[in-house]
């Protein structure tokens, strides 16, 4: 930088600490790993991007209003019906289905954990939570198809051979180490001293619990709930497998429904036809499970944080 | 342990499984073998795969590899030139013929079998042995709202009634509806779709009152778990066999099974020999994997196709 | 006893309870799996090819995909994600309004199901990039399932070791770099390895964005990086369909070898978390 001729010598510099070498090679490793963390943005940018442009042109030709509020769903069917209800309704119902088994056990899992256990039980218990929630899905699927619904119906409920509720509880055991886990953190940041007053106080164990710690830690539990909702929603080797492919307007759980996932895992697969209407539903029904997941994912990150502040 | 042990530990796992996927790095298998690329429909998909099976325990070299896209979607990747081979349980329709027209692929026609449509039935389903067009009409026709046995004939059990069927880009799907229902794609759209047959014979299975149609092997493999119901085409009752098919008899789902081969891809000797190689072991295929093999002029005319074929990609 | 005592004891019996549940569900899944899977396991599975008769169907070119795209997706995952956490933690200034839109943006992606991520990989890289239907896409893919989990991990990681270290570090005049190069990425190593191989682990069993981009064909010859393929999950779904028992039983076997796979990973990073846990 050139001095304007004339100015005055600038005054001596305060004293910094900081080197006075320039050192290229750390601007070079900034930008780096910065560069590395652009990867994520693009990564966003290309779900945002592969998602809308062909879910426009889909709405462009078939109003959002029939697809949201339509009953009959048969895409690819001649003439076509583009009624996203049934879909909605068997991703509801499974999921409920689902959440049923892991908030109850998740929770209950995650307040022995937390309460109950000793130390030395905790550090053999937890691990084992880890190893259900690292099974893949296409395990608990077969699971589901191959053990489940045989039990159902040796038990004398007539399930069909694909039903939402062999495939709902299966993956509400899956999902029972996420509620488990986000719950127990939950529950291990309230202070100890909420607990120690509460037994001074002469309260038992069951008390401490569930009027001292749980309501403490409600956010932070819910946020787990919500958790579960939005992986429900997105899973779909266990819909694919055990659930069946034909989008029926049910609640009814010993029948098979089809969800937004294993619409999309089913058509999907293999190729997509380029170009025609049929071949845009997939990225509208992608497009709608991704905003969903989305807010429930909003939902629950402002939920932990709530949590975290209040003892932080 | 400390950490720089532990880094060292990782590495060595990891390299060697990196020497392993360097191996892994072998080129697109243009090192003297030669690659096809199969796709179509799910009904001939087994038959292909068994042939494809057999070619390559003789032709190490040669990598082939079967998509069931489903008779439609194989054309759509065929006209793409994305295959060499296409699949179909139909002829190639007018539409997409002028696909291929326009992106330059010329291609030649091999009947190479045929098969029975199959309409099938839980092994539990001992009143339903014999169903009329007409009947099957009622249950698949579009806005049929027919949900019970006891509304397709009289007499029959109360049975909830539970349709499997492929999806629209079987091939089966639609030969099925243009013989039953009249015209192709005509089909009510409240039943289990699916473009794996497999998955048409696990839900029929599985259900007492399951009522599904898929290619004949499919039956064949699985009657341990199927009943197949004959049909009655106007000249009474025919079940689907070998023998009915192959004399017509079964009427109206016997029908013929293809394989569409690009013209270009002739000039690859992998192509070539294999498309010999099926032709050549045509009847040992089908009776393996359960298909109706050709009939002698059916296969003679096959085998001059290809011979014109081969020439012509020759000269 | 008095009900409250009662009371007490049916509570902490219903906790117990909620864990034997999780516990006894778990080992009915891998018993009946693995009751379903001894017949079908044998050396064929690991040797021989797919096959439309069942006796002579194994799962080799699929375990050897499901290996070489594991390898990738570690090439991969690790050094981005690494790169993004050490660049989070110790490079950006948490009040500038694009670092606070990355801390958002990796914990959204962390959620997304992986088959959003496959519609994402057929439009981009399948088609955009022009790669195809290879084992490359599919090992790229997968790479971006799990890359938010390493991030997060690493971040964890990173934030364990105390700022005194660097403070140190930089007391003793060492560069940002030096410090971090020599004391704080030595120091979260153990951390980032456990979180890698979870996130590596789940790589390896996800089926969903690979049956989009076509790795359901039949594929009977050893895969290569940048051609056909079929990886375990995808091999074991396609084997769940086929009705004939037969191939039911090949798919428990193809299920115990992907269960031992990925338990085997998830051992090997608990077990490393327990032995390296830092005192500080």
């Amino acid at each position: 930088m050139a001095t304007p001729a004339g100015s005055a010598v600038p005054a001596v510099a305060p004293l910094s600490l900081r080197s006075s070498r320039k050192h290229y090679g750390e601007k070079v490793i900034q930008a780096l790993l910065g560069l590395c963390a652009l990867v994520s943005i693009v990564t966003t940018l290309g779900i945002v991007i592969s998602l809308l442009v062909p879910a426009l042109e889909f709405f462009a030709e078939v109003s959002p209003v029939d697809f949201l509020t339509g009953t009959t769903w048969a895409p690819l069917f001649d003439p076509a019906s583009f009624g996203a209800i049934p879909l909605l309704v068997g991703t509801l119902s499974v999921t409920f289905w689902a959440l049923l088994v892991a908030i109850p056990f998740g929770l209950g899992s995650a307040i022995y954990l937390s309460e109950y256990a000793s130390p030395r039980r905790q550090a053999v218990l937890k691990p084992m939570l880890e190893i259900l929630a690292g099974i893949p899905t296409v395990v608990y699927g077969y699971f589901a198809l191959t053990a489940v619904t045989p039990l159902l119906r040796s038990m004398g409920l007539q399930v069909e051979i694909f039903n939402v509720l062999a495939g709902g509880l299966v993956m509400g055991v899956m999902l029972i180490p996420t509620i488990a886990s986000l719950s127990e953190d939950a529950m291990a940041a309230v202070p100890q001293g909420l607990r120690d007053g509460a037994y001074g106080l002469g309260a038992d164990k069951l008390q401490v619990s569930t009027r001292v710690i749980v309501p403490a830690a409600m956010s932070g539990i819910i946020a787990s709930f919500v958790l579960g909702v939005s992986r429900a929603v997105g899973e779909t080797m266990i819909v694919l497998i055990a659930v069946g492919q034909q989008a029926k307007l049910t609640f009814n759980p010993l029948e098979g429904v089809s969800t937004l996932t294993a619409f999309i895992g089913a058509t999907g697969n293999g190729d997509l036809p380029t170009g025609s209407t049929e071949y845009k539903t997939i990225f509208a029904v992608g497009l709608t499970l991704f905003v969903i997941t989305l807010v429930m994912n909003i939902i629950s990150i402002r939920l932990v944080r709530k949590y975290r502040e209040v003892y932080d | 342990m400390s950490a720089r042990t532990l880094t060292r530990a990782l590495v060595g796992l990891v390299l060697p499984l990196f020497a392993l996927a360097a191996a892994g790095c072998g080129g697109g298998g243009s090192d003297g073998g030669g690659s096809i690329s199969v796709d179509g429909s799910s009904t001939v998909g087994p038959y292909m795969t068994a042939a494809a099976e057999g070619f390559q325990k003789e032709n190490a070299d040669v990598r082939i590899t079967v998509g069931v896209s489903g008779t439609g979607g194989g054309f759509e990747r065929f006209c793409r030139v994305e295959t060499d081979i296409s699949n179909a349980s139909r002829p190639i329709k007018e539409e997409e013929a002028a696909i291929c027209a326009e992106n330059d692929v010329e291609y030649v026609e091999f009947r190479i079998a045929n098969d029975a449509l199959t309409v099938v039935v839980n092994q539990e389903n001992d009143w339903a042995t014999c169903l009329t067009v007409d009947e099957l009409n009622a249950i698949w026709k579009p806005g049929s709202t027919v949900d019970n046995w006891d509304q397709v004939k009289s007499g029959y059990p109360d049975v909830g009634l539970k349709l499997f069927g492929p999806g629209t880009d079987s091939g089966t799907f639609d030969y099925f509806t243009e013989e039953i229902n009249g015209e192709a794609g005509a089909s009510r759209t409240d039943y289990a779709a699916s473009e794996d047959d497999n998955v048409i014979v696990q839900g029929v299975g599985g259900e007492k009152g399951g009522l599904g149609y898929l290619g004949f092997s499919y039956y064949e493999a699985n009657d341990d778990t199927l009943n197949a119901v004959a049909v009655d085409g106007g000249d009474g009752c025919v079940a689907p066999s070998v023998e009915t098919a192959q004399n017509g008899t079964y009427t109206p789902l016997s029908r013929p099974l293809f394989v569409y081969v690009k013209k270009s891809s002739f000039a690859e000797p992998a192509v070539e020999d294999f498309i010999g190689y099926v032709l050549e072991n045509e009847i040992a295929i089908a009776e393996k994997v359960g298909f109706v093999p050709l009939n002698a002029e059916q296969l003679a005319t096959a085998k001059n196709d290809y011979q014109t074929a081969v020439e012509e990609a020759q000269g | 006893m008095s009900a409250r005592k009662v009371r007490a004891r049916i509570f902490q019996a219903l906790m117990i309870f909620s864990l034997a549940v999780s516990m006894g569900v778990l080992t009915w899944l891998l018993i009946s799996t693995f009751i379903d899977g001894v017949p079908a396991l044998d050396s064929k599975l690991f040797t021989n090819p797919p096959s439309s008769v069942p006796e002579e169907a194994g799962a080799r070119p699929a375990i050897l995909a499901t290996l070489y795209i594991a390898v990738l997706v570690l090439l991969f995952s690790v050094p981005i994600g690494v790169g993004t956490a050490l660049y989070m933690e110790e490079y950006a200034r948490k009040e500038r309004w694009y670092n606070r839109f990355l801390e958002v943006n990796i914990q959204n992606l962390a959620a997304v199901p992986a088959i959003v991520y496959g519609i994402l990989g057929l439009a981009f890289i399948v088609r955009g990039i022009g790669v195809g239907r290879v084992l490359l896409a599919g090992a790229l893919i997968l790479t971006l399932v799990v890359l938010p989990t390493v991030i997060i991990a690493s971040r964890e990681a990173l934030r364990a070791v105390p700022d005194s270290i660097r403070q140190g570090g930089y007391a003793l005049g060492a560069t940002k770099w030096q410090v971090i190069s020599r004391q704080v990425l030595p120091a979260s190593i153990p951390g980032i390895a456990t979180g890698s191989i979870l996130a590596l682990s789940r790589a390896v069993g996800e089926t969903a964005p690979l049956l989009l981009i076509g790795a359901l064909t039949y594929v009977a010859f050893d895969p290569t990086i940048l051609g056909p393929f079929t990886a375990l999950p995808v091999q074991i779904y396609t084997w769940v369909k086929l009705p004939d028992a037969g191939f039911q039983a090949l798919a428990a076997a193809a299920i115990m070898v992907l269960l031992a796979i990925v338990l085997g990973m998830n051992a090997l990073a608990i077990f490393l978390r327990s032995k390296f846990r830092q005192r500080w």
